[in-house]
């Protein structure tokens, strides 16, 4: 029987299916996206209500603005010092990631990811948290262990899994794992790392500790259920977490669209679960300083929980094994229009007087040296190549706390094969 | 000692843990003030408050993740996942993260978490309360899996598996939850105090991991299960007279294999029982570590009686159920030559 369909002149549904504004070749026209004036935002009081300032979710906080000065409520009145050790955290990080992207290019390792562009995002948040409040990162975040001061060659071992590393070669490169710097192992799953931080922070909580948890995801995965669980945990039990939403513009070739930005920004999921929502300019250290800091403090006075969307731009690919010229447009990094997070601290401190460009040039010429001694310190212990740097039975240890005997039999097989073929054991 | 059912020895097993081990929590949906849909947690709140045990949202997902991250703070979470059915949004959280972390970190971070989960089918639960699904477990590597049949091994063997500095799931047969049932759905079912399991001390006790238990010494044939299956099979044995070797798995990994192998050895036959759907099923792996070590003392083919490959149905439940017809039908099977 047919159906009577009121409004039977309607056109046929139609489904939209997002599209960057920009594709290979194309020019480059950033004078839509919506920047407001450094200084503009108001800072709420750290323990006003969420609901009292929603708007930040849908603004940006900026505090370095287009004369280099740090302007505004949102201004964390940094020394000069502090400032100097931000910059060089930051420009260490590039440094770092320039040697490791050339070491994958010559083949001593199989995978690398930059973080060319989103340094401040890692970097100033890990001057703006203590020490031992706990990081639970997503793969971009190496900047948080540079400003920790945590061991390069450690890290280049760990990547290049060889002799040395201190993860056993069992890991990809660049998912570190360091206790001993509160950053807890990163998993290469995406998201999964939400709920988990919340669960340390709850815990933390529970335990009348003094410590809170931050972590970060990219935008392109606040589209998994591990990040809605989250904020509902995050929202529920008021943990004290910091929940950062690195809004890099690209989760590979997929534009921030199919994560939903067409139709909002990432800072508004916030105002869904009732909690503290910030929306800041990623590439302005200062911003994320200040946000981080308002947070952290707002999570140890026990307000709850804030996620940060930090607005920046992917200067580079995924990862090695990415091309983003197949997909986007070469000349979207130099037009964007937040600019470079190095070049605008490095600025900030020359309009303060307390930098120059020589200073600057002299800082990143050591910083390149202090790499490559680390690398080849590093290489010493081995780079990747072909593998097989730890002896073959390590490959059965640390699935469980005791080895059950089916990996026990596996393990015995896998030895009496690689003898009975004359291949090097190891061990 | 004392008379407990599966829910209440489960509930003596939290209560001794959070009593010695303050790192012990309880989370979940609807086991704080409520005390659990199946009352498993019932008292706890009470006794040891709303920071350790507490109610969750509905998120599976979350409860693991967060439990995670517990965990990697230095508690000992217990997270209960409702229904055995309701654990695939957490199967991310269990499978990549769980039972990886130990691994990917070097030993940095380990993952002590205890996931209670009731499991099987005979409650007329349908497709989403009746599922066995420790086959997809049992494949992951890094993390063991433990079922209880009776009272007193569900203590010992939770005890043992919140202890473990490992991820262990702990599927509870809800089936069997006050009485164990032998697969008469049209009989009523015993109470647990009429059963030798059902003695449970009070106090502490543990039942390593990894060990399982001959119920019926026999030599005619051997009959492994686990869970529900146990009391399915010993029933039908019972009927029978055959002179069957019943052994409880009762954890799945670590596999207690010198015991299977022992047994196979001695009676040259194996049946295996489980609930779980055939292909793939925890009784594929059964049947071929014992033709690879029992080949040359196997009389006749290794038997398995198992759900079948489709959604467990809602009337035809006990068509779909392993129970005492198949299974005595397969015993005549594999004992006519």
């Amino acid at each position: 029987m047919p159906v009577d369909r009121p409004n039977a002149n309607l056109r046929p549904l139609s489904l939209h299916v997002p599209e960057p504004k920009f594709r290979p070749g194309d020019t480059v026209d950033f004078s839509d996206l919506a920047v407001p004036p450094a200084g503009a935002a108001p800072r709420p009081a750290s323990d006003a209500a969420p609901d009292s300032f929603r708007d930040l979710a849908y603004g940006l906080v900026r505090v370095l603005g287009e004369d280099n000065r740090a302007v505004g409520a949102w201004d964390p009145k940094l020394s000069p010092d502090r400032l100097r050790a931000m910059l060089r955290a930051m420009a260490l990080t590039r440094a770092f990631d320039e040697r490791m992207y050339r070491a994958q290019r010559q083949g001593k390792t199989s995978f690398y990811m930059k973080s060319t562009g989103e340094e401040a995002v890692a970097v100033a948040a890990a001057f703006a948290l203590l020490p031992d409040d706990m990081c639970f990162p997503s793969y971009r975040q190496q900047g948080l262990l540079i400003a920790r001061d945590w061991s390069l060659v450690d890290m280049m071992n760990q990547i290049y899994s060889n002799r040395a590393d201190r993860l056993h070669g069992k890991q990809l490169p660049i998912m570190y794992s360091v206790r001993e710097k509160s950053f807890f192992s990163i998993s290469g799953n995406l998201a999964t790392q939400y709920p988990q931080a919340v669960g340390w922070a709850m815990a933390s909580a529970a335990r009348g500790d003094t410590r809170i948890a931050a972590t970060w995801c990219g935008e392109g995965s606040t589209a998994e259920g591990d990040f809605h669980s989250a904020c509902t945990f995050a929202s529920v039990y008021r943990a004290p977490v910091i929940l950062n939403v690195v809004n890099n513009q690209w989760a590979i070739s997929s534009f921030s669209g199919f994560a939903g930005a067409e139709a909002t920004t990432f800072a508004a999921r916030a105002v869904g679960y009732g909690i503290a929502g910030l929306r800041i300019d990623g590439n302005d250290a200062l911003a994320v300083y200040a946000a981080t800091e308002w947070a952290a403090e707002r999570a140890r006075t026990n307000q709850g929980p804030t996620l940060i969307e930090h607005f920046t731009y992917r200067a580079e690919g995924h990862s090695t094994s990415d091309d983003p010229s197949q997909y986007r447009s070469a000349h979207e990094a130099a037009e964007w229009p937040l600019g470079d997070p190095i070049k605008r601290l490095k600025d900030h401190l020359i309009a303060l007087g307390e930098w120059d460009e020589e200073r600057q040039a002299a800082m990143d010429l050591e910083l390149a040296e202090t790499v490559k001694a680390a690398a080849r310190e590093a290489e010493k212990n081995g780079v990747l190549g072909h593998g097989l740097h730890q002896p073959l039975e390590t490959m059965f240890e640390e699935v469980f706390e005791d080895m059950p005997w089916h990996l026990a039999e596996q393990r015995q097989e896998m030895l009496d094969e690689a003898k009975a073929a004359g291949l090097e054991i190891g061990r | 000692m004392t008379r407990m059912n599966m829910i209440q020895a489960i509930n003596s097993a939290m209560e001794v843990m959070m009593a010695r081990d303050p790192a012990v929590v309880v989370l979940g949906e609807d086991v704080g003030y409520f005390g659990g849909v199946f009352r498993a947690t019932a008292g706890l709140q009470k006794k040891f408050g709303k920071t350790r045990v507490f109610d969750t949202p509905i998120t599976e997902c979350g409860i693991i993740g967060v439990a995670i991250g517990m965990g990697a703070y230095g508690l000992r979470p217990v997270p209960e996942i409702q229904f055995a059915d309701y654990i695939y949004p957490a199967l991310d959280q269990l499978a990549s993260e769980a039972a990886r972390l130990r691994y990917r970190s070097a030993g940095e971070f380990t993952a002590p978490i205890t996931i209670r989960s009731p499991f099987g089918g005979g409650i007329f639960g349908g497709q989403t309360h009746s599922q066995s699904p420790e086959g997809i477990f049992t494949h992951v590597s890094g993390i063991k899996t433990v079922i209880p049949s009776n009272p007193y091994d569900a203590k010992g063997l939770l005890i043992a598996a919140i202890e473990d500095n490992d991820p262990t799931l702990f599927f509870e047969p809800k089936r069997i939850y006050n009485g164990p049932f032998d697969g008469h759905y049209d009989h009523p079912v015993q109470p647990w105090a009429k059963h030798d399991g059902s003695e449970v001390p009070e106090e502490y006790y543990r039942i390593p991991l990894g060990t399982a238990k001959v119920v019926r010494a026999g030599e005619a044939v051997t009959i492994l299960a686990y869970g529900t299956m146990i009391h399915v099979v010993s029933g039908v044995v019972a009927a029978s007279g055959v002179d069957a070797e019943i052994i409880d798995l009762r954890t799945l990994i670590p596999l207690d294999i010198d015991t299977i192998t022992a047994s196979v050895e001695k009676t040259g036959r194996c049946m295996i029982v489980h609930e779980a759907t055939r292909t793939s099923g925890f009784g594929a792996e059964l049947a071929a570590q014992v033709q690879e070590r029992c080949f040359h003392s196997l009389e006749a083919p290794i038997e398995r009686v198992t759900g079948y490959d489709t959604p467990y149905p809602h009337s035809l439940e006990w068509a779909y159920f392993p129970g005492p017809v198949r299974i005595g039908e397969a015993l005549k099977k594999i004992l006519k030559d």
